[in-house]
């Protein structure tokens, strides 16, 4: 892989950093007062294209050099911290870059077609360029060093993630109440995060993150100021990544967004997330402080179990399909944290495993479930009756990550369970075992009941004269882009296994709690 | 040829053939050859395999490390070898029967049918080749998925409830049972691998041994073990060319295999015996194997009736790798390889009776064996030898397991199994015996039959065959014995 680099130019890998931040946000810019006629909408589309296809370029590239020459600052305009701002690239964020970089085009192949059913003509240049800056904002808060600069790009992505659900409005009101709840429950998270920065800020009088880490670490025990600011952060970026029971905007902002909206936050938003409580409770703070390591070992192992269980439970008895997947996505949510909640090497390292593979799968899920809508309106379960006949590739791509989510053997969601399940064994958690195989039966309910109603309900009568049809060729390149690299991930897991541990490895250098 | 290059034989043919199978389709002719040449090549192979084996070599093919912390390997060992026997010899005769079958009665879909069962059978040999349990499990949920679509075949509301029990009973179990357990074997063990003897160490706590087992023995649903065998009469709603190879060959045998292979390989037999909970489970099979025999006995449809009474024969192999005796333990591995040969006659019988006939149920068969005289024949052998009546070889298998019972000093189990014998006699002798004995209700319907069966030949043949085969086995339950030893630890002592 690394020879790769060969095709990057010098000042391409030295300058890349910045412009993963950059570049979409300034896009995004002229995206958005493009012309409304059909020439500046179809373009619209292109330069959003043709900017997830640098970014993925430019993300593998700045993963590659981590990979080859560890990792490094970047200081923007040259300014050093603290009084300039820094970007810090390593194994932990990189993976995570070009993850976002690949659903970004991903699920831009699927917009094609589903955004001009979807969102008003005349908004699709303003359309496109909220999506770049949502980019922008989650590679923002991934690379950023300085902590209030990442409040910074928190807020840019949330900002622009409100306008895109409320987009969704042309196609279902219930998308205003939803974009509204999200905005105030996210606007509460982004505060709650920015109260505790300012705690940190005014115990160690740095916002730089390195610096901080060195700081806090030099108070003996840990400071009362200290903690409550660790709370405030760990809150308000549980409200962001919807650990439990802090998700309740996640359900109707996932079912009543745009698809293609919930395609790509479904994949990403969340993830993003939880790169930053993996970053904040394992580089800014110290797993070996009593009370981070209390709050890790307790308070969000217990929060991850209660996720696994009960949200598992609640998607069984969901009507929408919308709705089924996206509290599967709390329980999921709850098993990266359960590897986080472990603290060791292996733990952290299948939770980031994981982390990356339940967005290709939720990604491949919910394109599917896109292309059900966009040819046939359907969203509810009881509505997909037939839908194995009507749409067999569709559904076939729809069952293999369905599969996955399950965790069969030779998808990716095995990889991660099994990785999970025996890092949780090896430190004598056989109850959090348990959990995980309980869960997965849960998963194997909810998603049964969708895949049987599928392909043993016939067909609703009107549907009858129907000629089957399939997904748009740019829906099914996406969809099965997905699977496949779900699947192939489950056959050959070696490459994203040795990503995650090694991104397990940046933040624990010593081996964990 | 290397022994690395006949293993990835064993596992390619099958794969190969099931993506051919679906290429040639639409020429039903050239389909149903590839299976036929598939299943011969994969004969061949596993029978030079089984050669080696019986030389004492152990045939092994390490694909690598999977996921960072597991290993992917096949190692071929006796019980592996005599499990790809029977997989592989069966299917050839099935792909007969299945042709027949199929055409017989105009069954649709049959291209996606014969994929799906060259994939079973793939995943078969994946199980019977596997070197440690992490590779055992990815075959055997590959077995799981790829026979769904054929127990859902006909795809009305039976079949979507059968298929619904099937797929989460198996599911279920496996991915919250015996995942578990493999991941508890790899953390307490350190190994997942197959060793004669076992892989714990001798400091290892019986408790933990004894939750390990009930794991596995429930993890391992296709084994069938009361009371989660209901996936099983479930399955009956497929067409019977499935129920023959896979609901008496294929999917059990995996499950009873697995069972046992974990028993002796895992555990070890030293091991399973000291823990209290092989006791346990032993007593939960005897069980098993009377109230399944009992509840065969009021089934009238009789496929049902077999689907009991195959949850009831795959007990006695629990049984056996349960009392963990030596005798017992090759008495398990024969009753693997006798109640194939004798359970696949039966169901084969069973389909050709409702191919020509189109009869299911038991008390339809009223002098029905005037017209069909060699497939009641054949189901009389077949029914001799899984009630374990010589010269049939189903009858080696239980005497060996009586031995074991009193190797293990558990005599009282031997009651258990006389019981079973008396109830397999009443529940299977009456059904060749009314088609025999008593007079047909309607001499013409009877009359249409006998003129009709000589179209049906491809399903009359195969069951008069693997009825032959199970006779023939029992001169060779001695040779089969001796090739299963090696896999006892005293083995080398001796």
């Amino acid at each position: 892989m690394t020879d790769l680099l060969a095709y990057y130019p010098p000042w391409f890998l030295e300058q890349g950093a910045a412009l993963l931040p950059i570049l979409p946000l300034l896009v995004g810019a002229i995206l958005a007062i493009l012309p409304t006629n059909a020439a500046g909408r179809s373009l619209s589309w292109w330069g959003a294209l043709a900017v997830a296809v640098v970014l993925i370029y430019t993300s593998l590239g700045q993963m590659l050099l981590v990979y080859t020459e560890g990792p490094y600052q970047y200081f923007m305009g040259d300014w050093e911290p603290p009084r300039g701002i820094s970007l810090d690239v390593d194994a932990l964020n990189t993976p995570i870059a070009l993850l976002v970089s690949i659903m970004a085009f991903v699920a831009l192949l699927y917009a094609r077609a589903s955004v001009i059913a979807e969102v008003e003509p005349k908004k699709h240049g303003p359309f496109y360029g909220a999506f770049l800056f949502v980019v922008a904002g989650l590679l923002g808060m991934l690379l950023s060093g300085d902590a209030f600069n990442i409040f910074v790009f928190v807020e840019i992505s949330s900002i622009s993630t409100y306008v895109l659900v409320a987009m969704g409005s042309s196609r279902d009101r219930r998308a205003l109440p939803a974009a509204f709840n999200y905005l105030i429950l996210g606007s509460i998270g982004a505060t709650f995060y920015v109260i505790g920065v300012g705690f940190l800020f005014a115990e160690t009088g740095t916002l730089n993150m390195k610096e901080m880490a060195f700081l806090l670490s030099q108070l003996d025990g840990g400071s009362r100021v200290a903690q409550v600011g660790f709370a405030f952060v760990v809150i308000g970026l549980g409200l962001k990544l919807a650990m439990f029971p802090l998700h309740t905007w996640l359900p109707a902002a996932y079912a009543h967004a745009p698809s293609f909206v919930t395609i790509f936050l479904a994949s990403t938003a969340t993830k993003v997330a939880l790169y930053l409580l993996i970053r904040f409770i394992f580089t800014v703070f110290d797993p070996s402080l009593a009370y981070v390591s209390t709050i890790v070992t307790y308070g969000i192992t217990a929060l991850a179990v209660a996720a696994m269980l009960f949200s598992s439970t609640q998607a069984i008895f969901q009507t929408d399909a919308r709705r089924v997947l996206a509290y599967s996505s709390v329980a999921q949510v709850g098993y990266i944290l359960l590897g986080i909640g472990l603290g060791t090497v292996a733990g952290l390292s299948a939770g980031y495993l994981h982390l990356i593979n339940h967005a290709v799968i939720k990604g491949g899920l919910f394109v599917c479930l896109g292309a059900f809508w966009y040819h046939y309106g359907i969203t509810r379960t009881a509505d997909f009756a037939g839908l194995g006949k009507m749409m067999p590739w569709t559904m076939g791509a729809f069952t293999i990550c369905a599969l996955s989510l399950i965790g069969v053997p030779l998808t990716a969601g095995f990889i991660s369970k099994l990785n999970l399940a025996s890092a949780a064994a090896d430190q004598g958690w056989w109850w959090a075992v348990a959990v995980i195989m309980i869960s997965s039966i849960l998963a194997i309910i909810y998603m049964g009941r969708i895949i049987l109603t599928a392909y043993f309900q016939p067909p609703p009568a009107a549907a009858h004269g129907m000629t089957h049809r399939e997904a748009t060729p740019l829906m099914s390149i996406a969809m099965f882009t997905l699977a496949t690299i779900s699947v192939v991930i489950g056959i050959v897991p070696e490459g994203v296994v040795e990503v995650a541990d090694r991104a397990a490895r940046t933040v624990l250098p010593l081996g964990g709690l | 040829m290397s022994d690395q290059m006949l293993m990835i034989l064993a596992l390619l043919i099958p794969t190969v053939a099931a993506f051919i199978i679906p290429v040639v389709g639409k020429v039903p002719n050239l389909r149903e050859a590839v299976s036929f040449i598939a299943g011969a090549a994969l004969l061949a192979v596993v029978v030079l395999l089984i050669q080696r084996v019986g030389a004492g070599e152990r045939p092994e093919l390490y694909l690598g490390e999977f996921a960072g912390r597991f290993e992917i390997k096949f190692v071929l060992e006796p019980l592996g070898a005599m499990f790809a026997a029977i997989a592989s010899s069966l299917w050839i005769v099935n792909s007969l029967f299945t042709l027949g079958y199929m055409r017989g009665n105009n069954e649709v879909k049959q291209t996606r049918f014969f994929t799906c069962v060259a994939i079973a059978i793939a995943a078969a040999m994946g199980i019977a080749l596997s070197g440690n349990l992490i590779t055992l499990f990815i075959f055997y949920e590959v077995l799981t998925i790829s026979t769904f679509p054929l127990v859902t075949h006909k795809g009305d509301a039976a079949a979507r409830k059968g298929g619904t029990v099937y797929a989460l009973i198996l599911m279920g179990t496996s991915l919250g049972l015996l995942f578990p357990a493999i991941i508890g074997t790899q953390i307490i063990a350190g190994s997942t691998d197959f060793v004669v003897g076992g892989v714990f160490g001798p400091e290892v706590s019986m408790t933990a041994v004894g939750i390990l087992l009930f794991l596995f023995a429930y993890g391992i649903g296709k084994a069938a073990l009361m009371p989660i065998h209901p996936w099983l009469p479930n399955a009956m709603v497929a067409p019977t060319p499935v129920s023959a190879l896979l609901h008496a060959v294929a999917v059990v045998k995996a499950g009873v295999f697995t069972m046992l292979k974990v028993v002796v390989y895992t555990f070890g037999p030293d091991l399973t015996y000291a823990s209290g909970a092989s006791t346990v489970l032993a007593w939960i099979a005897a069980a098993s194997i009377v109230i399944a025999s009992l509840i065969a006995l009021r089934q009238d449809n009789l496929k049902k009736r077999l689907a009991y009474s195959t949850v009831s024969q795959l007990s006695y192999v629990t049984l056996g790798a349960m009392l963990a005796a030596p005798a017992a333990l090759l008495g398990a591995g024969l009753q693997i390889v006798m109640h194939a040969w004798g359970k696949i006659t039966l169901f084969m019988c069973a389909g050709a009776i409702y191919t020509v006939a189109h009869r299911s149920n038991v008390s339809s068969f009223d002098g029905l064996g005037r017209s069909m005289p060699w497939v009641f024949g054949a189901f009389l052998i077949g029914a001799f030898s899984i009630i374990g009546i010589p010269p049939m070889g189903g009858s080696w298998a239980k005497f060996y397991l009586i031995l074991g019972s009193l190797e293990s000093s558990k005599a009282l189990i031997i009651a258990a199994l006389i019981v079973s014998s008396i109830l397999n006699v009443l529940y299977l002798i009456p059904v060749a015996g009314r088609a025999f004995l008593l007079p047909a209700p309607d001499e013409t319907a009877d009359a249409a039959i006998k003129a009709g069966r000589r179209q049906h030949w491809a399903v009359i043949l195969p069951p008069v065959v693997t009825a032959a085969g199970a006779c023939v086995l029992f001169f060779f339950a001695g040779d089969i014995a001796e090739f299963l030893t090696p896999m006892l630890p005293t083995a080398g002592v001796n």
